[in-house]
């Protein structure tokens, strides 16, 4: 009888970034131990529709497979996941695919998350240490700050936090709760923190912190448990005391 | 350089609490002197009528801040794209509700504003016997009812929203532990405010 098995799998597809989505649904042969993406790669492999129409084979990005880089972010039965730690037996079917509507949709499934990584080159989401000459070894960090540091650092920019946040849309400029945790963890690096006043006064512009509302729906969603209405809170913090500062003047490190 | 949209937003959350949210506190307890029967409360309320620099006070103390709060409150509200449905957690709720309540608020207090304060400037004595006659309307006091709610909810939650977005509670423990001490305080003011109607609509009610 389990040969027989089969999963039934409706996805959102779009042709192009201006065409119109449509609904797609594919039956496929069951197999064990199935991920999303093994399931669109049996649908890539016989492209057609459940109508028995052979169809253009369905699109979407990967890359780790393990849930680290965060390429294949995209809207799992109404929430957004990786599809590559999605495995079909824990999923409700059919398995409904769409593709995180937050960001522009190249096609199908994959969508452009360009805005995330221009947002932490924006913030300076790295630790400047090049020069002409070896600047010898930097100051050290206390341990159980780096513990703490070490969780913010692993966010992968899937972009799941931004699908999930009320705020982040096409009506306002806010850059989402990642690159603000990012900020959070490159001020807590003894030489990032040589750039702290740059990183806060850079998310007290537009679109920065301040949009944030605090629906906290990011860190439930976030697939790497990162912190991230903490790190949003401690930089409110972290900004209030800046903005005393700037306004009084100080010349305080 | 701080940005004009986070000088603004700060803002917003600061006027919310001083001096709307404390405005809102007195105004439940002017009104809480009806329950000890009308020549309290109109004692009370002329009281109010009589400080000194009235018209001041009122400018730059309710009217300015309500203004501005409720403007950029707006703008706040209808830059977001609600997803309760999708995301049914109870932050994302009192989010919404944070939101709704505020423009709920907007139309309560624009009519609230009308009835009594602009019926006063031309006129009308502002006394108990004015509100007993509104809220005798069935249709009014329901309206009151949801806007005193709509008022202690949208102050008790924003309270808590004050204390994040000034960097003032940070840990995950010290938002929880807020929440529960905001509550308190929806539940405190919320009885004060209601309890109040009433003793405009059935003198004799004790509860
Ligand atoms: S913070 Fe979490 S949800 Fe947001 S981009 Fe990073 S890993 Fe994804
Ligand atoms: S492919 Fe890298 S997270 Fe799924």
């Amino acid at each position: 009888m389990s040969e027989n098995k089969t999963i039934k799998i409706i996805i959102t597809r779009q042709d192009g970034p201006n065409a119109t989505p449509y609904e797609e649904t594919f039956e496929i042969p069951y197999r064990k131990n199935m991920n999303v993406i093994s399931a669109l790669m049996e649908i890539r492999r016989n492209p057609v529709n459940i109508k028995g129409e052979p169809t253009s084979p369905p699109q979407w990005e990967m890359n780790c497979l393990e849930e680290v880089c965060g390429a294949c972010s995209m809207v799992i039965n109404g929430k957004p996941r990786q599809a590559c730690s999605s495995l079909i037996d824990k999923l409700e079917t059919p398995i409904r695919l769409e593709p995180m509507k937050t960001f522009p949709v190249i096609r199908d499934l994959a969508v452009d998350r360009s805005r995330m990584f221009e947002a932490l080159k924006k913030v300076k989401a790295w630790i400047p240490i090049d020069g002409t000459y070896d600047l010898g070894p930097g100051p050290r960090m206390p341990e159980t700050k780096r513990q703490w540091a070490y969780e913010l650092s692993k966010c992968m920019t899937c972009g799941v936090c931004l699908e999930a946040c009320p705020n982040v849309n096409s009506k306002s400029d806010f850059i989402g709760p990642a690159p603000l945790s990012q900020v959070r963890l490159f001020n807590a690096h003894p030489t990032g923190a040589m750039n702290k006043a740059e990183r806060l006064h850079t998310i007290m512009g537009e679109g920065g912190l301040a949009s944030c509302g605090n629906s906290q729906n990011c860190v439930q969603s976030c697939p790497k448990g990162i912190p991230l209405t903490t790190s949003i809170a401690a930089l409110n913090r972290d900004t209030a005391i800046q903005s005393f500062r700037d306004f009084f003047g100080s010349d305080h490190q | 350089m701080a940005h004009r949209d986070f000088v603004s937003r700060r803002l917003h959350s600061f006027l919310g609490l001083v001096p709307i949210g404390l405005f809102l506190v007195v105004h439940l307890t002017v009104n809480y002197f009806a329950t000890r029967g009308p020549e309290s409360f109109n004692k009370a309320a002329n009281f109010m009528e009589s400080l000194p620099y009235l018209l001041f006070l009122e400018i730059v103390f309710i009217y300015l801040p309500i203004l501005f709060h409720a403007i950029y409150g707006v703008y706040i509200a209808f830059q977001a794209k609600t997803n309760v449905n999708r995301y049914g957690f109870f932050r994302n709720w009192m989010f919404f509700l944070q939101r709704w309540s505020g423009l709920f608020l907007v139309i309560f207090l624009a009519w609230h504003i009308w009835e009594t304060r602009i019926a006063m400037a031309l006129g009308t004595t502002l006394n108990y016997d004015m509100m007993a006659n509104i809220l005798a309307n069935k249709g009014m006091l329901v309206f009151y009812i949801i806007g005193i709610l709509a008022a202690v909810f949208h102050f008790s939650n924003g309270l808590w929203s004050f204390c994040v977005h000034w960097g003032i509670i940070v840990s995950p423990r010290a938002q929880r532990i807020t929440t529960y001490a905001t509550v308190v305080v929806f539940i405190l003011l919320a009885y004060v405010g209601i309890r109040a109607v009433f003793a405009f609509t059935n003198p004799g009610l004790a509860f």
